[in-house]
């Protein structure tokens, strides 16, 4: 089972690498992936830098390109497939079916994973991705539940990759118009959810206020600790609730380490942390534990326990500091 | 151009669906879109229920295509997915990638729903190749969007969602279950109560959402009917209503009226929200109210 690390820079590339990661993910600096904030990701001359670093320690790098090429500039995506082709990455991970069929056309030997941005949760559309343009692996939304991806692996006719740890969509990933609605911005179209310059925090007398493109979506004490602001973690009225409440999700993290034993038996490939935004600090931090937590397991798979001091060291770099399994636990569904 | 009634997105009782299809059947209305997109867990209506209302349909002269689940998770779905799809008499709407596959493998044509990432023309293509007749653009994308990718007349028709609450998203997570301190497993299909969607509002009263099960749908109601003109202009074929109330009907047979004599727009549409919003066909935030050009 390969440990997957996000790389938002070489620093947290290099923490990534060494602590422990087997692969690592990591993106260009404009909005070819979902992750385009200023100061983040990769020229292509430390592309070849991270590629050199990483693949001479025998480990993996894979190019995001998971965004959706635009109309008159689609030749910036052909071309950073064209990149990602002459500095020898190990795979792309991409969502846009021109693209897959671009890079499939072009570098049938470039392995291709469908990112999670194509919201490809079933059989059918495994079969889709795989026939039309033999893609290797998923990443799988985060909207299964253990069992749906237990099923799912059976027959699956690619190798899963699942996310582990970190920030929580709670919506299929790819479809979700929360951010465009409110900002004008999605993953899909500008490169990011939530773009960073639509936050705005108003203090108010013991209130902080939290705007997205001066919509409220929060009012928090002023000692409150809050994630960062996105659509879906707001506290909403409703007609049958006196009190503002989380309606769609409270700001929490995805933490499937007790999961371990299960997605290895699976046969999941892949663990995916999140995380391309966050520090190095971060970075080297949740992939420690991971390492550890993993080589655990497979050192005795029968009497595999989370340890306390694992959660602990993830609790503290997780978004609002708790922690859940999301959709692979049934009755959070 | 035509005029298009969306599926119906919300739990509707049985007899209420069935009188709804009634009235469409007597209006003016030439294409029609049925079937469950939400939640495979409602029940009110089976297959079987909707492939007799497709029949009634089609024999009051409508085009009926069928439209599938957008998110499709348990193998029970995408058993269900693949009777729907091999109907034998009707063309679908595919909501998702699987629903593409099984339509190519037996070959036949199809729509591509909203909820499929389609951003560019090179993936349009494909997808036409692949058999799909039709295209209703994803929701967030514009009228400069789709200018610049329809400027080579394409093989394919195109359908913009032009009135209606727009679909935002799709959970594993039920959120009106949730809201009522159910689990989704035992949801009572306690979406029945909404017949529009909860709506959810911010902390300083402005409505923002609509919680419809499984989906999220925005609190103000798209309305483009001021652009139709110029959707038929650019070359639009189908514009769709997303039907919320029996007087979605109404308007969309007005619209229907209003394609022949434009003059009759203005006196018979009836404001159906008072929350509008138009923001992404003009590039801006969904949510917003644009002042047409």
């Amino acid at each position: 089972m390969e440990l997957l690390c996000p790389a938002g820079n070489l620093a947290s590339l290099k923490s990534a690498i060494q602590a422990g990661a087997d692969a690592v993910y990591l993106g260009l600096k404009d909005d070819t992936n979902a992750r385009s904030f200023a100061g983040l990701n990769f020229t292509p001359d430390k592309l070849q830098e991270a590629a050199e670093f990483t693949q001479a320690r025998g480990k993996k790098i894979f190019l995001t390109l998971n965004t959706f090429p635009k109309p008159t500039e689609e030749h910036r995506w052909y071309q950073a497939i064209d990149l990602a082709a002459k500095l020898g990455m190990d795979a792309l991970i991409i969502a846009d079916i021109s693209l897959l069929d671009y890079a499939h056309t072009h570098y049938p030997q470039l392995p291709l994973h469908l990112s999670v941005q194509a919201s490809a949760t079933n059989l059918g559309a495994l079969n889709f991705y795989k026939e039309a343009f033999n893609i290797a692996r998923v990443v799988l939304p985060r909207v299964l539940s253990m069992k749906q991806v237990r099923d799912l692996a059976k027959v699956s006719p690619v190798d899963l990759e699942v996310f582990a740890f970190g920030s929580l969509c709670i919506m299929a990933e790819g479809r979700c118009h929360l951010s465009s609605y409110v900002t004008g911005q999605s993953p899909n179209t500008g490169g990011s959810c939530s773009p960073a310059k639509h936050v705005r925090w108003q203090e108010e007398g013991q209130d902080r206020l939290t705007r997205l493109n001066d919509v409220l979506i929060d009012k928090s004490t002023l000692d409150e600790q809050m994630g960062y602001p996105v659509v879906c973690k707001g506290r909403y009225l409703t007609d049958e609730q006196d009190s503002p409440s989380y309606l769609l999700e409270s700001p929490t993290s995805l933490n499937t380490l007790s999961l371990i034993p299960e997605l290895a038996k699976a046969g999941i490939v892949s663990l995916k942390i999140e995380g391309r935004q966050r520090s190095p600090a971060y970075v080297e931090q949740v992939t420690k534990v991971w390492r550890q937590a993993i080589d655990t397991y497979l050192q005795h798979p029968d009497k595999f326990q989370t340890q306390s001091h694992w959660e602990q060291a993830l609790a503290k770099v997780s978004e609002g500091q708790i922690t859940t399994l999301g959709a692979y636990e049934r009755n959070w569904q | 151009m035509n005029i298009s009634l969306g599926p119906l997105l919300y739990c509707w009782q049985k007899q209420q669906v069935s009188d709804f299809y009634q009235q469409v059947a007597a209006s003016n209305i030439p294409l029609v879109y049925l079937g469950e997109a939400v939640c495979s867990r409602r029940r009110e209506l089976k297959w079987g229920d909707y492939l007799e209302l497709a029949q009634m349909l089609k024999q009051a002269g409508k085009d009926v295509v069928i439209s599938t689940l957008a998110l499709i998770e348990a193998p029970s779905e995408y058993t269900e997915l693949k009777r729907q799809v091999d109907n034998g008499e009707f063309i679908i709407e595919a909501n998702d990638m699987a629903a593409v596959y099984l339509a190519k493998e037996h070959k036949l044509p199809f729509v591509c729903g909203a909820s499929i990432n389609n951003y560019n023309r090179a993936s349009l293509d494909i997808l036409a190749r692949f058999g799909m007749q039709r295209f209703v653009m994803p929701i967030e994308l514009s009228k400069a969007w789709l200018g610049q990718v329809i400027q080579d007349k394409p093989a394919f028709e195109v359908e913009v969602l032009g009135h209606g609450y727009l679909p935002l998203a799709h959970s594993a997570r039920c959120f009106t279950a949730r809201h009522k301190q159910l689990t989704k497993d035992s949801c009572e299909t306690i979406c029945r109560q909404y017949s529009k969607g909860l709506l959810a509002q911010t902390q300083e009263q402005q409505p923002l959402l609509r919680l419809n099960g499984i989906q999220t749908q925005s609190a103000a109601c798209l309305d483009l009917r001021s652009e139709l003109a110029d959707m038929e202009q650019m070359g639009v074929d189908v514009f769709r209503v997303s039907p919320s109330s029996m007087e979605c009907i109404a308007n969309a047979s007005a619209l229907v009226d209003s394609i022949n004599t434009p003059s009759a727009l203005q006196s018979n549409t009836v404001p159906l929200s008072a929350e509008q919003c138009n923001g992404y066909w003009f590039g801006e935030a969904g949510l917003t109210m644009q002042l047409s050009e």
